[in-house]
């Protein structure tokens, strides 16, 4: 077996996760390289859930019964890890959504619905990437319609990076937020950004940045970072699907208003008017995902136990060997970054003209799962003009052998289409 | 699923590029991209002619083109048989073993059987299909549109 420098014990971090053991179509070993899509779960993240619904399960915030208050306990204490975990300087500033998605649809709208100097409207601009996901294009395209502010964008270039060339064109004083990927799903690209802030704060612009693909693979510090908002998701991230987070900076929260209506983001309610909790409850309306934020506590516990710093140094290690072999399949062309470097471990490429559907269908024959179509990120394919990509993408579990079966299930792909 | 009917059609597509039409439609497969423009031509009840061009996996564009040499030349009635035939076959989630009559309907479009059993791959191979079926109906449509203005 490959041994390369840097590498995690997967051999014992794979008995932690019980689907990975699975085999596909009559026996195959599944080989699961669609980890930017989502992570596979440890034993240790399925137990809390077990044990929060055999034990604990109660409605937070709610009641005076000992369930009430342990379920409460560990929703908050959820809070808690995430803090920590993001190097947050306060807790109240951890927001529970459903997903980064609505994460980042609750940045545009409390900024839609905020007063001076917040609003945003057809005197202001919006500044996003071409290499955004939809989710965080769609939503300032509606706060864009809705408000009649000017949508702007930065392009890339050929190799897969974005052009800041013209930044101080794009981020003007009229500029009100600037929203951008931390690392690309599609095209695995680490974004500069002490560069975009530094043109962003120069303008007195307001930062959100997509951690999505960030967050699961390397330390993540939002003090370091100097940006206003920090949207990610547990699922890509060893935690159960249904909760997101938004990290916010305190005095924004306090001042932007609040988006959803509802339970528990009340302080007092009439029928003429209410007045709202503090943040972060003013941003979760309604019962929260509980189970959820409990997953992703433990989920937070496990990767913390490993160490951010090993798990981003294990996919470099992996990302380099997967370029390297990659580049030795005929007709393939990597979409985004070609070597290891500012890049994360999600790898889109085409294979000759075979549709990225083709090869994603017999490669799952051979039991190897990876992701195809346009990710979410269409502009990024008309960008390069091609209608799709396949991706690979590793995980603190992958290793350098399903690297290789990846490159044999080319082969075959190739063999079968030519 | 790849049955050597699909990847022949797939590798020399019949009747692929674009001809005069009565009606054009441009349609999308927003879960992978697929993509196909389609025209069709009619004299009176006959198709004469359905063109395409269009960008995407094998099925998809293996389908189109069996879409053509199936449906060119043949009656209205007898093409929209085919057209129901084949999107009973293809929504039947591989519960459907193309029996002798149904061969004798859809020819080389029973290699798509097994296409069925996966659910992500069935809008691939109705792509074009549904194409040729709204732009008939645009094409009749707006010829009973002429007849009555006329």
């Amino acid at each position: 077996m490959t041994q390369l420098p840097g590498l995690l014990d997967t051999e014992a971090i794979r008995k932690d996760f019980p689907l990975l053991d699975r085999q596909v179509h009559d026996g195959k070993k599944l080989v699961y390289l669609d980890n930017a899509a989502t992570s596979q779960k440890p034993r240790q993240v399925l137990d809390a859930l077990n044990e929060y619904y055999e034990r604990h399960n109660a409605n937070v915030h709610r009641g005076v019964h000992v369930l009430a208050e342990e379920a409460t306990a560990l929703y908050e204490g959820a809070r808690d890890k995430v803090a920590t975990f993001i190097n947050a300087p306060s807790r109240d500033e951890v927001i529970f959504t459903k997903n980064a998605s609505e994460s980042l649809n609750l940045v545009a709208n409390m900024l839609g619905w905020a007063d001076e100097p917040y609003r945003v409207d057809h005197e202001t601009e919006i500044v996003i990437t071409e290499m955004e996901h939809h989710s965080n294009i769609v939503p300032w395209q509606l706060l864009s319609q809705r408000t009649g502010a000017k949508l702007k964008w930065f392009g890339l270039t050929d190799d897969g990076r974005l052009d800041l060339s013209n930044i101080d064109e794009i981020i003007t004083e009229k500029t009100k937020i600037v929203s951008f990927v931390l690392v690309s799903n599609i095209l695995g690209t680490f974004n500069p950004v002490e560069a975009i802030i530094r043109r962003a704060q120069e303008v007195g612009a307001l930062v959100c940045i997509d951690a999505s693909q960030a967050a699961p693979h390397m330390p993540l510090d939002v003090q370091a970072l100097q940006a206003d908002f920090v949207a990610f998701t547990g699922h890509k991230m060893c935690a159960p699907t249904g909760v997101g987070i938004l990290w916010g900076r305190q005095e924004l929260l306090e001042d932007l208003p609040p988006f959803l209506g509802g339970g528990e983001m009340i302080e007092t309610v009439s029928m003429h008017s209410s007045t709202y909790a503090p943040a972060p409850h003013k941003f979760e309306a309604g019962t929260p995902p509980i189970a959820q934020a409990v997953g992703l506590g433990a989920a937070i516990d496990y990767l913390s136990a490993i160490g951010m710093e090993k798990i981003a140094a294990h996919e470099h290690a992996l990302t380099e060997y997967a370029v390297k072999r990659l580049s030795e399949v005929p007709d393939l062309r990597i979409i985004g970054p070609t070597t290891a470097e500012e890049r994360g471990a999600a790898i889109s490429f085409t294979l000759g003209d075979i549709h990225p559907h083709d090869v994603g269908q017999v490669l799952d024959e051979q039991g190897i799962a990876v992701r195809v179509g346009h990710h979410c990120a269409r502009p990024v394919c008309l960008r390069y003009g091609i209608p799709a990509t396949t991706r690979a993408s590793f995980y603190l579990y992958s290793t350098p052998s399903e690297i290789d079966a990846l490159v044999e299930g080319l082969d075959y792909v190739r063999n079968f289409f030519g | 699923m790849y049955q050597e009917v699909i990847l022949d059609h797939y590798k020399h597509p019949h009747g692929r590029g674009l001809r005069d039409g009565d009606a054009e439609v441009h349609h999308v497969n927003p879960t992978c991209g697929d993509e196909i423009t389609l025209r069709v031509k009619y004299e009176g009840s006959q198709i004469v002619d359905v063109s395409y061009e269009g960008q995407g996996c094998s099925i998809s564009q293996a389908s189109a083109s069996v879409l053509n040499e199936l449906l060119v030349g043949k009656q209205l009635a007898e093409a929209q048989k085919i057209q129901e035939t084949f999107l009973e076959l293809m929504q039947s989630k591989g519960r459907i073993e193309p029996d002798d009559a149904m061969e004798e309907v859809l020819e080389d479009a029973v290699a798509f059987a097994g296409v069925s059993k996966y659910p992500a791959r069935v809008k691939c191979a109705l792509l074009s299909w549904m194409a040729w079926k709204d732009a008939t109906a645009q094409a009749l449509g707006e010829a009973d549109a002429e007849r009555k203005t006329a």
